[in-house]
């Protein structure tokens, strides 16, 4: 039709046109864009560390759909009603956790879960999320940096959902949810001789941590150290992990053709160890390209975390971002051998509903706060 | 008060901004480290990485050569190699391994004392592996098998290659048989070749030429996941693994004639005893018997330990090889040996003659040595003696030889050391002489060789022991007077690639040369007259020969019984009887065919050993030619 707009003016008429739906939405778009990438990466890595089954790559999109709900629903729910709610969230999520160590199921030799029936739920990821919201819900009206003894009710805050989670045992977990919890408390501008205090005594605290141990935990802290010392126990992981990365190079062995991943040497091939199947098949490129959209992820949501308007909102939405990082770190330091084995998943990649929610709920809360601006300095 | 007790959100906001830098800052430094440690794996380590990939995933598959195939002289079958149907199960795929056992127990597949074993050897397998629970399965068992088969899941029939020997225990004892390795086994074979082999050599043949037949292993890779379990492709594709090919074992051809075998074992209708044929012109041996004979097949298939049992419980022993490795007292047959001993030593001519009453003795001795004729041969020459075999005359020339010179001419003729022939196990029995006895007994006053000790060493007893092979050896030099090779099995070794045949040249022992060449004939006419002569010992059993024989029968003193043997009437007064020996070789103007031939208990060598000799020499010159 001659009335038509030439073709520039168009595409720059629809990039205004997604730019107020994203903000109609409360959505930031280079985060939402990243975290994208990531998913769809992860998908496409799945498909193949699952020796191309199609019914569990189904399932994953499906969860992935549902994660993506659940973030565009939280991203809606205004930042005021979210803290209003903080509190409730963080006592039922406790009274979750007790029911799940009178009551809950047994699954994978640790008592993690609890049937309601129609699904079976996690009390403790949901803690990923109530913890540093509620660290951040006591500190919010505070003068900070806080006092010590406000620190120290703020590690009370963290230390009983821990406790309860390591009882599972479910290390992993428990880890990421005290990461969450500290981080609130270090980003709130606790001073730092503290930080280097609480530090100091946790190295000193080690030897005891030891001793309240399972065995199985220990073991792992020791195959790190000598993975070679029992090369099909406990070993095993760690060895295979690291021939299936190593044996990559620089450009891997080629999507779906990774031999210690398709032979199934690697084990938990598409959950905790899936990073070594990048690493066989898409060699260091595909790792460095994940390690760049993590990156960038965390970057931006550090970014919009100091835009958001009240302390509230920044210290959660800061520490969202930073365990969203440890999610990271954690996964890949295990599976390349410079961490021991914890079970924690590589995020958006790893086979596994519950944390993919957990992460995408958590951007979106992210996303919710900082809809509010900060103030500005006149 | 310290502080003022106020929010300053802008101070607030400042502060997170300042601890979200570092924040950011730590994390882009970790995930440097994180970057790091991939670079190191993938780009500074990546070789050592991928080799042991590739470790992971081929797994090495043995490929056990063919065994060489053993054919007899006339290219008949005597052990090959052939499909064995074992039962295996796979515990993985059995849902309940204690009703599933009962079950093969109810169908007669298993036994009830073997359960313990398989259910220890289930154990030390992985769940997918299919184990071998038996062997090997007779026809009607494994017909049973198909009748049930629904009913038994995770039970499968698997076939692998087993010797067989066609011809089952005819020829047993010199071609051995094949059985699973054992500990000692291992010891003295390279362990990379025998890497998938089932089946070694044990005895005979089949262990002496080991070596030969069992040619060298090869192997293939096989991919493999971490459990173990063999898969197809990588990826959709194919990869290249390595393969070495097996090289097959060698066949044997050897000296046997099976059928000629069957009738030497035949003759000897279920008694003990040994019989040897040999060509004299090249120490083809052509029967190596030892009755009783057992089927090697049992072996070579699995034997169960009830089997194996009866066998090693048996009084008869059928597992002793009587041939190689009995020794006896080699009694009258060395009689003409003896006889051609003394002519080369000078201190007897054949026509001088010596007057038997019954009785030797010797100077300034009451002792008498009785004759086996009570009442005496008369007078007689040399060759009256050997054809009636007088004792008293070979007591007197014995004595009058004196037993060093009788040792020096005996040892020339293989008495006193293994003849050499190519299986292992053979003995060499004793020739006695002062220096051994000296070297045999400890205590000073048994080391003195006292001068009756000859005499009866001339009638082929006292110390003197040999194997039936010896005895066929000593008497071939007989029939080729002169020429002596070593006995031999294998003739040739054939490579089963090229069919290429490396015939083995007999081996030539030195010859015998007589100061008077003559001496053969007078003692080669005596050996005739034994079975033509008016008074001769075998002259029954050569009775309607077409061709002449000479031979000489023996009748040798038993010892068989041991003191703690149980005492059983019947038994002992069988096992109590004299050894019955015949030693023979045919036509004797031309020899073909020298035959030695032992039954235990027998009696008399006339009666008992003659006729088996006869009917091989009837088979062999005068029976149908394959």
């Amino acid at each position: 039709m001659i009335s038509e707009p030439i073709g520039e003016s168009r595409s720059r008429r629809t990039v205004t046109h997604g730019a107020r739906l994203l903000a109609a939405l409360r959505l930031d778009g280079p985060l939402l864009v990243l975290l994208a990438m990531a998913a769809a990466f992860g998908l496409l890595v799945l498909y193949s560390a699952s020796g191309g089954n199609t019914g569990m790559w189904s399932r994953q999109v499906l969860r992935l759909g549902f994660a993506i709900v659940a973030m565009l629903v939280l991203a809606l729910v205004p930042a005021r009603f979210l803290r209003m709610l903080t509190p409730l969230l963080y006592v039922s999520g406790v009274l979750l956790l007790v029911a799940v160590a009178t009551l809950g199921d047994i699954g994978k030799g640790a008592q993690r879960w609890l049937d309601l029936g129609i699904i079976r739920f996690q009390p403790s990821e949901l803690m990923k999320l109530a913890v540093p919201m509620m660290c951040a819900w006591y500190l919010h009206d505070r003068p900070l940096p806080a006092r010590v003894s406000e620190s120290l009710v703020v590690l009370l805050i963290v230390a009983l959902p821990v406790g309860l989670i390591a009882e599972q045992p479910d290390l992993g977990t428990a880890l990421l949810v005290a990461a969450a919890g500290v981080l609130v408390l270090l980003l709130s501008g606790l001073p730092w001789r503290y930080v280097f205090a609480g530090a100091g005594i946790a190295a000193a605290a080690a030897p005891i941590a030891w001793m309240f141990m399972h065995d199985y935990q220990q073991r792992r802290v020791l195959t790190l150290l000598d993975p070679q010392g029992d090369p099909l126990g406990a070993g095993y992981h760690i060895i295979q992990s690291q021939i299936a990365i190593g044996s990559g190079g620089v450009f891997g062995k080629g999507w779906m053709n990774g031999s210690q991943a398709q032979l199934e040497f690697l084990p938990e091939r598409s959950t905790d160890f899936i990073f070594a199947v990048i690493g066989e098949e898409l060699g260091l490129l595909g790792q460095l390209f994940l390690i760049g959209l993590y990156l960038g992820i965390i970057g931006r949501a550090l970014f919009l975390a100091n835009e958001c308007k009240d302390t509230f909102g920044r210290l959660v939405a800061g520490s969202i971002a930073l365990t969203f990082f440890v999610y990271a770190f954690v996964n890949m330091g295990m599976v390349t051998g410079l961490l021991p084995v914890v079970g924690v998943p590589l995020p958006l990649v790893s086979y596994g509903g519950t944390s993919m929610v957990t992460l995408l709920a958590g951007f979106g809360i992210l996303m919710s706060l900082r809809a509010q601006r900060k103030l500005v300095r006149t | 008060m310290r502080r003022v007790n106020v929010k300053d959100l802008f101070r607030e906001q400042r502060a997170f901004e300042l601890r979200a830098i570092v924040a950011g800052v730590i994390a882009a430094t970790l995930l440097a480290i994180v970057a790091g440690r991939l670079i190191w794996l993938q780009v500074v380590r990546h070789d050592y990485y991928t080799d042991l990939s590739q470790g992971n995933r081929a797994r090495i598959e043995p490929l056990p050569p063919d065994r060489g195939v053993i054919y007899d002289r006339h290219g008949r079958v005597l052990a090959e190699n052939t499909p064995a149907y074992q039962l295996t199960i796979t515990r993985e795929q059995v849902a309940d391994l204690e009703v599933t056992l009962a079950k093969l127990v109810g169908f007669g597949l298993l036994e009830k004392e073997d359960l313990p074993r398989v259910r220890q050897l289930l154990q030390t397998r992985r769940l997918f592996e299919a184990v071998p629970v038996r062997l090997s399965l007779d026809d009607e068992e494994i017909g049973r098998y198909a009748v049930h088969r629904h009913e038994l899941p995770g039970v499968d029939l698997a076939t692998r290659m087993a010797r067989f020997y066609p011809y089952g225990p005819v020829g047993v004892h010199a071609l051995g048989y094949v059985g699973t390795i054992s500990e000692d086994d291992l010891k003295r074979v390279d362990l990379k070749d025998y890497f998938g082999t089932a089946a070694i050599g044990k005895t005979g043949l089949e262990r002496s030429y080991e070596t030969d037949l069992h040619g060298s292993g090869g192997f293939r890779e096989v991919l493999v996941n971490a459990e173990g379990r063999s898969v197809e492709t990588l990826g959709g594709e194919k990869p290249e693994l390595r393969i070495e090919r097996p090289v097959a074992g060698r066949d044997l051809e050897v000296a046997l004639d099976i059928e000629l075998q069957r009738v030497a074992e035949e003759a000897m209708a279920g008694r003990r005893g040994a019989v040897i044929a040999l060509d004299p012109w090249n120490g083809d041996v052509l029967v190596l018997a030892s009755t009783p004979t057992f089927d090697p097949n049992k072996f070579a298939r699995g034997i169960s330990s009830v089997e194996y049992r009866a066998l090693t419980s048996d009084p008869d022993q059928p597992l002793y090889n009587r041939a190689l490795r009995g020794t006896y007292p080699p009694g009258s047959t060395v009689k003409p040996l003896m006889a051609l001993a003394g002519l080369e030593a000078g201190v007897i001519r054949p026509q001088d003659t010596r007057l038997c009453r019954g009785f030797f003795q010797l100077p300034n001795s009451r002792h008498r040595y009785r004759d086996w004729k009570k009442e005496g041969h008369g007078t007689v020459n040399m060759h009256d003696a050997v054809m009636a075999s007088c004792d008293v005359y070979f007591y007197g020339l014995a004595a009058t030889l004196g037993i060093d010179r009788i040792h020096e001419s005996m040892s020339r003729m293989g008495f006193g050391k293994p003849t050499g022939i190519d299986v292992e196990g053979e003995r060499g029995g004793i020739m006695p002489s002062t220096a051994w006895k000296k070297s045999a007994f400890k205590k000073r006053e048994l080391q003195v060789w006292f001068p009756g000790e000859t005499v009866i060493v001339g009638i082929g007893q006292g110390y003197w022991s040999a194997t039936p092979m010896q005895l066929a050896h000593a008497t071939a030099v007989l029939a080729t007077r002169g020429p002596h090779f070593q006995p031999r099995l294998v003739r040739a070794v054939r490579d089963p690639v090229t069919r290429e045949s490396t015939p083995r040249a007999p081996v030539p022992l030195p010859n015998v040369v007589l100061k008077d060449p003559d001496s053969w004939q007078v003692i080669v006419d005596a050996m005739v007259a034994v079975t033509t002569g008016p008074r001769g010992t075998a002259v029954r059993a050569a009775r309607g020969a077409t061709y002449s024989i000479a031979g000489k029968t023996g009748t040798a003193q038993v010892y068989t019984v041991g003191q703690q043997e149980k005492y059983d009437e019947a038994t002992v007064a069988e096992r109590l009887r004299d050894h019955a020996l015949f030693v023979a070789f045919a036509p004797a103007e031309q020899p073909r065919l020298v035959v030695a031939v032992l039954v235990e208990n027998g009696g008399h060598g006339s009666s008992a050993a003659a006729p088996v000799a006869r009917a091989v020499f009837d088979a062999f010159l005068t029976g149908p030619q394959p």
